[in-house]
């Protein structure tokens, strides 16, 4: 392991993605990467009493689908890294709490998903674990229920508003001969432009994109178009937008390889999502499910990926504060 | 000049890049429901009248309807698709406001009937009653103090 | 039809333009000023009885009935002509028993269907 320039680190020993797993929800389901995913729910409360529980049920029906498909028992898992959005990081650790694996909370908003690939690859790097496990969750009704209105809420969501990804992914990374290995992690400055609108999380989160990916490219000298493909987390459409014009302003034109998760899970007109998708199971489901197979078919050999986070809450936009942005970067070769 | 300078400027960038809400058309939308909404009311009162209740009992029993509709349409989640669609039009009828009832009782139930349901009730409802009621005990000591 | 006969289809053209408008400019507020929908039920319900407390709001009520009572400007009116007429009566006493008097109907009925509703209805997403 060794650090490059101020942010990144180079991993030597190419810990590898053993394998992914990722379940969604019904709207999801409706969505263009539907044949992606491993399952499909269609009841949103999946037979439970709350969303709480369901998405505690999500995460952890995700565990066990990795974990078989990779064919590596929970014994056999050294740390899990896993993260959500609800407060105190309840559905993870409500999800994980039979699994007798020692167990890291995180929480990086809608990054922690990429944050818990950072962390558990230099787990794996270190040479002292042979596997560990990296997952996150959302949920469109308990999101919404936490940070803004009701479901049954007569209101007009906003143009610029996200619709929060249902469902979870989740990886194994390990020690193998094949790919794709993790090769480098840039994690990323908090990075605030004042942005206070709530229903406006890709423009608050843009800036924090563009600094990590300045940083990564600085610290290894690699250009952008070193990648097949550069993948952020969950800016959407205008978030997308907004990262290409603001990249062309550092000199780099990403148009071409860059695209977003919140983007790809929905289909925009027809979904009625606006501005498309966000939430920790944005880049987790879209990287597990899609990503991650267009990886092992060769389509993409080289992937940057970047989650983005919104490092808010319900008390701090009522009290008025701006909304700071985190993303943190790995990049994934075959 | 690049829009990552400061937030001044990147808030006047993004105010410029971001889709702005199809005004006209929820304009419309609104006006429309909301007229609708209105004339269903009315309806109820000239009804009420024709009974013979007088004006005040025929605009009590408008309320009660309206807002019985309105809580019956949120029950068989269709209310949260009219509002949707037709915005202020039928959040500013007082469907609008039963609407801002049911809606939280019904999301909390699973944190039981009290705390849950009894309390999150007046999520947007409370600062309405808070707001209302004062400012009618601010008019009626003024009416006390100047009639 | 009986009943129909006693309809007042005037009153019902001003009802239904009143109540437009009055909707369109909460329209115009939620989506140039993004308030939230709490903040504009509070503006229009504080509006009303200031409306109704001078004595304005009452001619929209002659003018066109319910496109004037049912926004939430005629609760934040009812609300204060309640407690004003009270005060008549009372004193002072009225002003703090009138205004939820004259609404009574109208809280209670709301609190009540919701409380049953949310005994028998489950929220559901939208799924398209």
């Amino acid at each position: 392991m060794k650090k490059l320039g101020k942010q990144t680190l180079q991993l030597d020993n190419k810990p590898s993605i053993l394998n992914t797993a990722a379940i969604v929800g019904p709207k999801e389901l409706n969505g263009p990467l539907a044949k992606y995913f491993d399952k499909c729910v269609e009841d949103e409360f999946w037979g439970e009493a709350s969303w709480e529980k369901a998405e505690s049920k999500f995460i952890k029906e995700t565990v066990s689908t990795v974990l078989g498909k990779a064919n590596v028992s929970s014994s056999d898992i050294d740390y899990v890294f896993a993260g959500d959005l609800l407060n105190q990081c309840i559905s993870s650790s409500f999800g994980m709490r039979d699994t007798n694996i020692p167990f890291f909370g995180l929480f990086g908003a809608c990054s922690t998903f990429v944050e818990g690939l950072c962390l558990g690859s230099v787990f794996i790097d270190s040479g002292a674990c042979k596997n560990v496990l990296c997952a996150t969750s959302s949920h469109f009704c308990s999101a919404e229920k936490q940070f803004r209105f009701p479901l049954e809420l007569g209101n007009q969501r906003t143009p610029t508003s996200q619709w929060t990804v249902t469902g979870s992914g989740a990886v194994v990374l390990g020690k193998s001969d094949t790919g794709p290995y993790i090769t480098h992690i840039t994690p990323g400055k908090i990075v605030d432009l004042g942005i206070k609108d709530a229903n406006n999380m890709g423009a608050a989160m843009a800036p924090a994109a563009l600094s990590t990916l300045c940083a990564h490219l600085e610290d290894t000298g690699r250009s952008p178009d070193y990648y097949d493909a550069i993948i952020t987390g969950d800016l959407g459409y205008l978030g997308k937008d907004i990262l290409i014009d603001i990249a062309k302003t550092k000199g780099y034109d990403i148009a071409s390889i860059y695209n977003d998760c919140g983007v790809l899970i929905f289909d925009k007109k027809k979904q009625d999502t606006h501005s498309g998708g966000s939430g920790c199971a944005c880049i987790a489901t879209v990287f597990s499910g899609y990503l991650y197979k267009m990886m092992k078919e060769n389509n993409i050999k080289k992937l940057l990926l970047i989650a983005t986070g919104a490092l808010t809450n319900a008390t701090t936009s009522q009290q008025g504060e701006s909304i700071p942005g985190i993303a943190h970067a790995v990049a994934i070769e075959m | 000049m690049n829009p990552t300078d400061s937030p001044k400027e990147y808030g006047e960038y993004v105010k410029k890049k971001a889709p702005n809400s199809p005004i006209l058309k929820d304009c419309f939308n609104a006006f429309w429901v909301g007229g609708l909404i209105c004339c269903i009311g009315q309806l109820i009162f000239f009804f009420c009248q024709y009974k013979g209740l007088d004006e005040t009992a025929s605009s009590t029993v408008v309320s009660i309807s309206l807002i019985g509709i309105a809580i019956f349409l949120s029950a068989i989640n269709v209310f949260n698709r009219i509002g949707k669609f037709a915005g202020a039009g039928s959040l500013i009828p007082i469907t609008g406001f039963a609407n801002s009832i049911v809606s939280p009782a019904m999301e909390y139930k699973s944190e039981g009937y009290v705390m849950g349901v009894g309390a999150k009730m007046f999520t947007v409802a409370g600062p309405v009653l808070v707001y209302g009621i004062s400012a009618s005990v601010i008019v009626g000591i003024l009416a006390c103090l100047f009639m | 039809m009986e009943y129909f006969q006693s309809i007042d289809w005037m009153t019902m053209l001003n009802c239904f333009i009143i109540g437009g408008i009055i909707c369109v400019v909460g329209q115009i507020l939620i989506d140039k000023t993004k308030l939230t929908p709490a903040r504009i039920l509070v503006v229009y319900v504080t509006l009303g009885a200031i409306l109704g407390g001078l004595g304005i709001y009452k001619y929209l009520i002659d003018f066109a009935g319910c496109g004037a009572t049912v926004p939430l400007t005629g609760f934040g009116a009812n609300l204060a002509k309640g407690a004003m007429e009270a005060v008549k009566e009372q004193g002072l006493l009225g002003a703090f028993t009138g205004g939820v008097k004259a609404c009574a109907g109208g809280i209670a009925a709301a609190v009540f269907f919701g409380y049953i509703a949310s005994l028998v209805a489950k929220p559901k997403i939208k799924k398209q």
